[in-house]
C-alpha cells in the first residue's frame, strides 16, 4: 500500500504530464545514434591504456600518429555518413581519392600547372564525379550500391589508364618541391600549433629529437580538417533546414517529396560531398608523400561505411549522426594504430573491424526498434 | 461570385487507351465534407492525384474562388491551397515530430548563407498545433514512431491545415485504424470544417464516411455515378451503389420476375 502510494505521488509530482514517464538521462542518451560509438572510444582508450600504456602510444608523438590516422579516415567516414543518414552508399570514395591524387599530381608535375591549379582542378573533377553518381542514382531509381560500384572500378581504371599513359608508371612523385610558397596547398599541408609544441618541448613536457626540437612538431593538417568538417557536418544536420531535409530524403523519400523536399537535389549534393571529402583526404595524403600513388585509397569506401555504421548510422537511412562517423574513425584509428604498440599480431587489426561492425548494427538495429516502437 | 469555394468541372485523365477518370464533376462549399466513396479500382488514387497537381487532367476545368486553375505540379496546388494528405501520410516515424511537422517548411533564423533551423519556435508552434486537436505531445522531439496510428494521421491533416490548407484532400484517413482512433480522426476532420475548410474524404468505409458527410460523390469503374446530398440519400443506398449496386438490383428484379412467370405457369 506504501508503496502503490509513493509510486502515485512521485508521478504528480511531476511538472507539467503525468503521462510523461519520467526518463533517466542514461535512456535519453541511449536515444542518441553517436552513443555506441562514444562508449566504443572510451573502451578502447581504456584498453590501450591498459595494456600499451607505457609504450609511448600516448606521448604527444604516439597520439597525434592515431589521431593522424582516425583524422583521415574520419574526414571521409563524415562524409559517407551524411550520404547514409540521406540513404544512400558511396562505394566510389576510395577509387576518388586515388582518382584525386593523380589529378593533383598529373598536371601539376607533366603539365607545369602551379599546385594550386591541380588542387583546384581535382576538387572540380571532384565535383563532377558526385554530381554524376548523384544524377545517376536520382534519375534512373537504380539503388547507389550498383551505380558506385561501377563508378569504383571506372574511377580506378581510368586513373590506372591515364597515370600509364601520361607518365608510363603508376607513380607520380616529386610534388614536395612545389608546395612551398604556393597559395593553396598549405591549407592541406600545414602542421599547426607548432609554438605549443616547441613550448612544451622547451619545457621538457613532450619528447625531444637529439637535436632538441620536439618530436612531434604540430597538430597535423587532416586533425584539424577532422574537426572542422564535424562541427560542420553536425551544425548541418541538427541545425539547419538543409539538415533536416537529409534526414526526411532518408527516412522517406517518397513522404519527403510529398511535402516539398527537393530530395533529388539533396542526394546529389551528398554525392557531391563524398568525392570532395575523398579529395581532402587525397590532398592531405599526396601532399604529405609527396607522391601520387594509383592504388592510394583502395578499400577506403568499405572502412568510411564502417566508421559511419559504428557511428550510429543505419543502413536503411534517415537516422545517424556526424559526431558518431568521427568517433567511429577515431575506434578504427586508434586500434590500428595502437594494435603495433601491443604484442598482438596487426593481422588481427581486420578481425577486429569486422567483429566491431557486426556489433554497431546489432545494436543499431535494436535502438532503431527502441525509437520507433509503438505504443 | 458563386457559391463554391473549389470546383472539379468535368475532370477526365487518360494513360493511353485507359479511361481512368471520365467527366467527374465535384463541387464544394467553405466548411463542407464531401465524401468521395469507391470500390478498389473505382479511380479514386487518379482522381486524388489529379486534385493534388500530380496528374494534368486531359479534360475538364479546376476553378478555385472563380478563378481558373492549371497545376504543373504538386507544389502548385499546395500554394493556393489544396492540401493532400496521402495514405501514407508522408511522415518519418524516425523523425520527431516537430521535424516531420516542419519537413520541407522549416522556419528559419539568423542571416542569409548562415540561417538555420529554428528548432525552438517549431518545437512551440508543433506543440501548440497538437494541443488545439487534443493530442499532448509530451515532448516534440520524440521520435513520430512513438505515435499511435490516429495521432499520426491528425498530425498530418494538422500540418496540412497549418501550412495554409484551405481545401484538404484526404485519402482514407480510417482505413488502417480501430473504431477509437477512427472516430477521433473524424472529429478532427468535423472540427477543420467547421473552421471554414473544404474536405474532400475519400473512403471506401460507408459507415465512416456517412455520419461526418455533407454530400456523397460515388466513383465507379472512373465515372461519377453522381454526387447526393446527405437528406436525400441513406446510407444503404449508398453501400449499394459502391458495390455496383444497381446490377444486383437488376439482377433481383429479373429473377422476382421469373418467380411470377414460374408461379402463373
Amino acid at each position: 500500500m506504501s508503496l502503490k502510494s509513493k509510486s502515485i505521488s512521485s508521478k504528480s509530482s511531476l511538472n507539467k504530464d503525468e503521462r510523461l514517464k519520467k526518463i533517466s538521462p542514461l535512456r535519453v542518451l541511449l536515444n542518441r545514434p553517436e552513443l555506441g560509438a562514444l562508449g566504443g572510444s572510451i573502451l578502447v582508450f581504456i584498453f590501450f591504456g591498459i595494456v600499451a600504456g607505457d609504450t609511448g602510444m600516448f606521448s604527444a608523438y604516439g597520439m597525434l600518429n592515431f589521431l593522424d590516422v582516425s583524422a583521415n579516415l574520419g574526414i571521409i567516414a563524415i562524409a559517407a555518413a551524411m550520404l547514409m543518414i540521406g540513404g544512400e552508399f558511396d562505394l566510389s570514395i576510395g577509387s576518388m581519392i586515388g582518382f584525386a591524387g593523380i589529378c593533383i599530381a598529373i598536371p601539376a608535375i607533366y603539365w607545369g600547372w602551379p599546385l594550386w591549379m591541380s588542387i583546384v582542378f581535382a576538387f572540380a573533377m571532384a565535383v563532377l564525379v558526385g554530381y554524376f553518381n548523384g544524377i545517376m542514382v536520382v534519375k534512373t531509381g537504380l539503388p547507389s550500391f550498383i551505380v558506385t560500384l561501377a563508378m569504383l572500378f571506372i574511377l580506378r581504371g581510368l586513373t590506372l589508364a591515364i597515370t600509364r599513359l601520361i607518365t608510363g608508371r603508376t607513380q607520380v612523385p616529386g610534388l614536395r618541391v612545389l608546395i612551398e610558397d604556393d597559395p593553396l596547398a598549405w591549407l592541406f599541408a600545414t602542421d599547426t600549433f607548432k609554438w605549443l609544441f616547441t613550448w612544451l618541448g622547451s619545457l621538457k613536457l613532450i619528447e625531444l629529437r637529439t637535436d632538441g626540437t620536439p618530436l612531434a612538431t604540430g597538430i597535423p593538417p587532416s586533425v584539424i580538417w577532422f574537426i572542422a568538417l564535424t562541427l560542420f557536418a553536425t551544425w548541418i544536420l541538427m541545425k539547419t533546414r538543409y539538415g533536416n531535409w537529409i534526414f526526411a530524403s532518408g527516412g522517406d523519400k517518397v513522404g519527403a517529396t510529398n511535402v516539398g523536399v527537393p530530395v533529388g537535389r539533396v542526394k546529389i549534393s551528398l554525392f557531391i560531398g563524398t568525392a570532395v571529402a575523398s579529395t581532402i583526404f587525397a590532398c592531405i595524403q599526396v601532399l604529405d608523400a609527396g607522391s601520387a600513388d594509383t592504388m592510394r585509397g583502395t578499400l577506403k569506401e568499405l572502412e568510411a561505411i564502417a566508421a559511419a555504421v559504428v557511428g550510429g548510422c543505419l543502413l536503411t537511412g534517415g537516422y545517424g549522426s556526424a559526431i558518431g562517423a568521427a568517433f567511429g574513425a577515431i575506434i578504427f584509428g586508434t586500434v590500428s594504430m595502437g594494435i603495433f604498440y601491443t604484442d598482438v599480431d596487426t593481422d588481427w587489426f581486420k578481425v577486429f573491424l569486422g567483429a566491431m561492425m557486426l556489433i554497431a548494427v546489432v545494436f543499431n538495429n535494436y535502438i532503431r526498434k527502441k525509437v520507433t516502437e509503438s505504443k | 461570385m458563386s457559391d463554391y469555394l473549389v470546383q472539379f468541372n468535368n475532370i477526365s485523365k487518360f494513360f493511353g487507351k485507359v479511361i481512368a477518370l471520365k467527366d467527374v464533376t465535384m463541387r464544394l462549399k467553405k466548411g463542407e465534407i464531401m465524401c468521395l466513396l469507391g470500390d478498389n479500382g473505382a479511380g479514386k488514387s487518379t482522381l486524388i492525384k489529379t486534385l493534388a497537381g500530380v496528374h494534368k487532367p486531359d479534360e475538364g476545368e479546376i476553378i478555385f474562388e472563380d478563378n481558373k486553375i492549371v497545376f504543373d505540379s504538386p507544389k502548385d496546388a499546395l500554394d493556393i491551397g489544396i492540401g493532400t494528405v496521402y495514405q501514407d501520410l508522408a511522415l518519418v516515424p524516425l523523425m520527431s515530430v516537430t521535424r516531420n511537422f516542419f519537413m520541407g517548411r522549416e522556419p528559419q533564423k539568423g542571416i542569409p548563407f548562415l540561417k538555420t533551423f529554428d528548432v525552438e519556435k517549431a518545437n512551440k508552434i508543433a506543440a501548440e498545433r497538437m494541443g488545439q486537436i487534443g493530442i499532448d505531445v509530451r515532448d516534440p522531439s520524440q521520435a513520430v514512431g512513438t505515435m499511435s496510428g490516429g495521432e499520426r494521421q491528425c498530425l498530418a491533416i494538422s500540418r496540412a491545415i497549418y501550412f495554409g490548407a484551405k481545401v484538404l484532400v484526404l485519402d482514407e484517413p480510417t482505413s488502417a485504424l480501430g473504431v477509437h482512433q477512427a472516430s477521433m480522426v473524424l472529429k478532427y476532420i468535423v472540427k477543420a470544417a467547421s473552421e471554414g475548410l473544404a474536405v474532400i474524404l475519400i473512403t471506401h468505409n460507408v459507415h465512416h464516411a456517412y455520419p461526418v458527410g455533407n454530400s456523397f460523390t460515388v466513383l465507379n469503374r472512373g465515372k461519377s455515378m453522381g454526387t447526393f446530398q446527405k437528406k436525400d440519400i441513406s446510407r444503404e443506398k449508398l453501400l449499394s451503389m459502391m458495390a455496383g449496386g444497381e446490377e444486383l438490383d437488376k439482377l433481383e428484379v429479373e429473377l422476382q420476375e421469373m418467380d411470377r412467370i414460374h408461379n402463373k405457369n
